[in-house]
């Protein structure tokens, strides 16, 4: 139906795609593998990440890409604060209640955009944002490749903190038996802000990765939300590495399906794998068992 | 104008005033007779997903309402003055359901407004339980003016007025042209309007010598529209007719560019972007030469010139919620100073009547057939060197359409 | 069965059926046949997420089909809206049935469980929007007929009183299951899955019967809106929004209770108007306090507002909540 080069650009294309939706999933399993809790405030902190990246570079002149090392020890602190302040001592470990607070979180900073920004759609425009690089037949776009590395990059990062420092052995071990790691002296609440830390620094990352393709306003997390739940299925809760293959994964068949069943209705081979992942190995490619 | 309109003022005053002197003579009921001040409600979704269309349609009732109250609200109840009793739809029709049913609680006269067709639906359904005048403001869904309710009026086009133009305009702009485009790709987004766009285009555009090449459908909101323009790359159409809304839109636009397709027209129908001025502003270069067939003002109205100036003056962008929701308003006060009456039934009766003239769009003038006014049409507009020009009709037009628009 | 623990029951219906008498509010009234529809959608999220401890993402699913399969129903093929009220109740049993018995037989629970709920409402809110059957993008409008024989009411305290009826229902549903051996059942499963297997309690086959039951009151919540509204899309059926109210209300109110949907929705719901008085020239504002509000009562009142009862009154709690 579609020659070959079309085929070929389309999983080129998936894949760029897939690395950002990785990104974006890390944060998100990263804090379900530890706290075992779903963050309903994943899409919000993403649009307001996206905001300041935004707001940086119309008010100061900062590049998207530059402006990730400002927004993201910001990021950090914030989201260390909020896990540290809000949610852990609103929450008091009950699962329900995370979910309620979560939720709040994001309606409130939902709105909060709103009442700040407007609700109008705005983007960055610079002549990077439209630079492509020419590879035979091949037009790939420059700024998606730089997120393609970035993410590659930020993987990396994390599974190196997580693998081979004192903190992410503590992160591992609360993760693992909290109980356990908390007699050991850990501070577990510590670790929980630490690990929100890191997921909403993860966001960070991302929202200057895609600012330069792509365009912000108080409700574009939703956006990504679902997709990000997707890839933290496949690639299994808590998992790292499971993030970044399951989130190129899933770019992939989302370009492929779209391509050959139409954008609107290839949506639906996400939420069928997504079934099926759940239903068929509910542990997803590298999770551990549940 | 304004003149006339001060000295009237001044007059119906005094009348009014004089005439409160003559039975009680006292000098405190100068200013009790002042009539009761009518309740206008204007229902907006200015939270939740619609919230940038919501707070542009907010803006034009709001500067209406200021307006003819300057010019001496509503003469012939004694100089009444409207008073906006405003409700945030939230951008869901249960919201704006609740918002109607307080309205009515407040004692407005009409409401004016929903901006989004499941809004309007549910809202005008509302209102029609206490003959309350609903006047639709840009919701396009056919099904809004087709339910018999006698409440619901509709200032602007509907959806079949609306693509029955567009496919007009553009075959007359193509035939002008020498018909250069041919071959065509609809973009759509998947919901109510896009939808039911695409089908009708489908069906009509090649009784006029079109050939659809394909129809593509988008999600809202879309992440990545990297494989539509792949698709629209290989397919190398001569037209291309998006009808999305804004953020898929800017997308499309800007992977367009970057993916160097470049079609000999981009003919947007209802399109979220291409008569948004913030889009020509932050995508001059995708921007340009973009045609869309919408809703806009007439750039020719002196009125609608003053209005604009005043929206940009406070940095806000003229997009074409602000006139509809002006005219809206505009109408129902003009209904209003012929009923003579703050009443809901005079009020439906005399926009029933209706032949307004005195708004911002180019309509000409105002006839209710079953609640929606069958004077409305949509333009075709294009961006040209920045600026959204009116290219046809002729009559309205303020520029020369470009077609095809890259020479 | 101890007529007694219906007496709050009773009470708190009583309490709700004579505010059109005492009231002429229509505001009054819409609002609270909005907060009934999803109180009766929340009461199916409760006796699957609260007494089984099942959480579901995805009530949607139900509250979608029963919307649709009424809609659909009246719209195709004109069946009295009573009859499609009826089969609807059947279509969200089955609903429940199919998807528990895929997600329970896999033995997904918790998170998992959670997760595959939502992805089963967001594929039909995608097959919804795409279909013409249900009239794709464009939906569904019914046509307006008020009449008892179609479900519709010229006046909103008829329409209350229908509302109030089905919860009502599902109050008592709610509550003869709380002191019954299936609910007994459903707690053990809460509390302690393979426990109460080893007890000798068929724990799918509980969980089946839960949320068949709990698809078919969501559903019923579906038809409501649909004979309040007269209109459905994709977004209204399937969107998340519902899911969202579903869980909300029972978690607010006290989850696992039986007057805790009715409690819970009843208090977000107001808070939710009461925050509008907030909003000022600037959109937001007053969901951003609703948001503050919400997070402070998670935060000092643990186990929802019957909890907080029974922290203040525990006897008044002890009598009312079961």
């Amino acid at each position: 139906m579609y020659s070959p080069t079309i085929l070929i650009e389309a999983m080129i294309n998936g894949l760029l795609t897939g690395a950002i939706y990785a990104l974006i999933a890390l944060g998100l399993t990263l804090v379900y593998g530890v706290l075992h809790i779903i963050n309903f405030a994943h899409g919000a902190i993403l649009a307001s990440a996206m905001f300041a990246v935004w707001g940086l570079n119309v008010l100061a002149g900062i590049d998207p890409y530059l402006s990730i090392l400002v927004v993201t020890p910001i990021f950090f602190g914030l989201g260390y604060g909020v896990q540290r302040l809000v949610i852990g001592p609103a929450a008091k470990g009950d699962d329900g209640n995370i979910l309620l607070i979560t939720l709040g979180i994001s309606i409130f900073i939902e709105n909060a955009l709103l009442a700040g920004f407007g609700s109008d759609t705005r983007s960055i425009s610079s002549d990077f944002s439209f630079s492509v690089i020419e590879a035979g037949p091949f037009l790939i776009s420059s700024p998606r490749l730089v997120g393609f590395a970035g993410s590659l990059v930020v993987t990396a990062l994390l599974w190196f903190i997580m693998s081979r420092t004192d903190a992410g052995k503590a992160i591992r071990a609360v993760a693992k038996e909290k109980l356990g790691a908390s007699l050991m002296g850990i501070d577990v609440g510590h670790v929980y802000a630490l690990t929100f830390g890191l997921g909403c620094a993860a966001l960070a990352v991302a929202a200057g990765l895609l600012m330069p393709t792509f365009y912000v306003n108080p409700r574009v997390g939703g956006a990504f939300v679902n997709i990000a739940f997707t890839i933290v299925v496949l690639g299994g809760m808590g998992s790292i590495p499971g993030a970044m293959i399951g989130g190129l994964l899933i770019g992939l068949v989302e370009s492929l399906s779209g391509l050959l069943l139409g954008e609107s209705l290839g949506q639906i081979g996400i939420f069928v794998i997504f079934i099926l992942v759940l239903l068929l190995k509910p542990t997803g490619l590298f999770g551990a068992k549940a | 104008m304004k003149l006339v309109e001060t000295h009237l003022k001044r007059r119906t005053i005094l009348k009014g005033g004089a005439a409160a002197l003559a039975t009680l003579s006292a000098p405190a009921v100068l200013r009790a007779a002042e009539p009761a001040p009518i309740k206008v409600g204007i229902l907006q979704p200015v939270t939740g997903a619609l919230a940038q269309d919501g707070e542009y349609g907010r803006l034009g009732a709001e500067l209406a309402i200021e307006d003819i109250n300057k010019a001496g609200g509503i003469k012939s109840l004694g100089g009444a003055k409207l008073q906006m009793v405003f409700g945030d739809a939230r951008s869901n029709p249960e919201a704006g359901t609740q918002e109607v049913e307080r309205m009515q609680e407040e004692g407005v006269v009409a409401i004016v407004g929903g901006f989004a067709s499941p809004i309007c639906l549910a809202a005008s359904q509302a209102a029609s339980r206490y003959d309350l005048p609903y006047l639709v403001d840009v919701g396009v869904s056919d099904q809004i003016t087709g339910r018999g309710l006698k409440n619901t009026f509709r200032f602007a086009p509907g959806f079949s007025i609306c693509t029955a133009a567009a496919i007009q305009n553009l075959v007359r702009i193509n035939e002008a042209a020498g018909k250069p485009a041919k071959t065509v790709v609809l973009v759509h987004e998947d919901g109510l309007f896009g939808s039911g766009l695409a089908k009708l285009m489908a069906t009509e555009l090649p009784k006029h010598g079109f050939e659809i090449l394909e129809q593509i459908a988008v999600p809202t909101p879309s992440r990545d529209l990297s494989n539509v323009t792949l698709r629209l790359r290989s397919l190398n159409p001569d037209l291309i007719i998006p009808s999305t809304y804004y953020g898929e839109t800017v997308l499309l636009a800007r992977t367009m560019q970057q993916q160097r397709v470049r079609p000999k027209a981009v003919y947007a129908v209802l399109n979220g972007a291409a008569s948004n001025r913030r889009f020509v502003a932050e995508f001059p270069e995708a921007a340009e030469g973009v045609m869309d067939c919408n809703h806009w003002y007439d750039p020719r109205n002196e009125k609608s010139k003053a209005v604009q100036a005043r929206v940009e003056a406070t940095g806000k962008p003229y997009n074409y919620n602000i006139p509809l929701n002006y005219s809206s308003v505009a109408l129902l006060a003009d209904a209003l100073e012929r009923a003579g009456a703050a009443e809901r039934g005079k009020v439906i009766e005399a926009l029933n009547t209706s032949t307004f003239k005195d708004h911002l769009m180019p309509y000409g003038e105002t006839k209710f057939v079953n609640g929606q006014n069958t004077g409305a049409a949509p333009v075709s507009t294009q961006v040209q060197k920045g600026q959204i020009k009116v290219v046809y009709p002729g009559v309205f037009a303020d520029a020369k359409p470009m077609f095809p628009a890259n020479g | 069965m101890r007529i007694n623990g219906y007496i709050p029951i009773i009470l708190v219906t009583a309490a709700l059926a004579v505010v059109p008498l005492v009231s002429s509010s229509n505001t009054l009234f819409n609002f609270m046949v909005m907060s009934l529809i999803i109180t009766l959608a929340a009461q199916g999220w409760n006796i699957l997420g609260g007494v089984a401890g099942q959480t579901s993402f995805g009530h949607a699913l139900f509250f979608g089909v029963g919307c649709y399969t009424a809609a659909m129903l009246q719209f195709h093929f004109g069946v009295n809206a009573w009859v499609a009220f009826f089969l609807a109740l059947l279509a969200g049993a089955a609903a429940g049935f199919i998807l528990g018995f895929l997600s329970f037989r896999a033995g997904l629970r918790g998170s998992y469980f959670a997760l595959i709920t939502l992805a089963f409402a967001e594929l039909m809110r995608i097959l919804a929007n795409a279909s013409e059957w249900t009239g794709g993008a464009a939906g569904l409008l019914l046509k307006l007929d008020p009449g008892l024989a179609n479900m519709q009411f010229e006046s909103r305290a008829s329409f209350l009183w229908l509302a109030l009826a089905f919860v009502f229902v599902g109050l008592v549903i709610s509550r003869a299951i709380a002191g019954s051996r299936f609910g007994a059942h459903l707690v053990a499963v809460r509390e302690n899955e393979d426990a109460a297997r080893a007890l000798g309690v068929d724990v799918l086959s509980v969980k089946l019967k839960a949320i068949s039951l709990s698809g078919a009151m969501t559903a019923a919540a579906g038809v409501l809106y649909v004979q309040n509204f007269l209109y459905i899309d994709a977004n209204i059926g399937f969107g998340v929004w519902i899911s969202v109210e579903a869980l909300l209300a029972p978690l607010v109110g006290g989850r696992g209770l039986v007057l805790g949907p009715l409690i819970g929705t009843f208090t977000l719901h107001g808070l939710g108007e009461l925050t509008k008085s907030f909003a000022g020239r600037i959109p937001g504002i007053d969901l951003m306090v609703f948001a503050v509000v919400l997070i402070g009562v998670v935060a000092f009142a643990s186990g929802g507002v019957l909890g907080l009862l029974r922290r203040f009154a525990p006897r008044l709690a002890r009598r009312i909540a079961v």
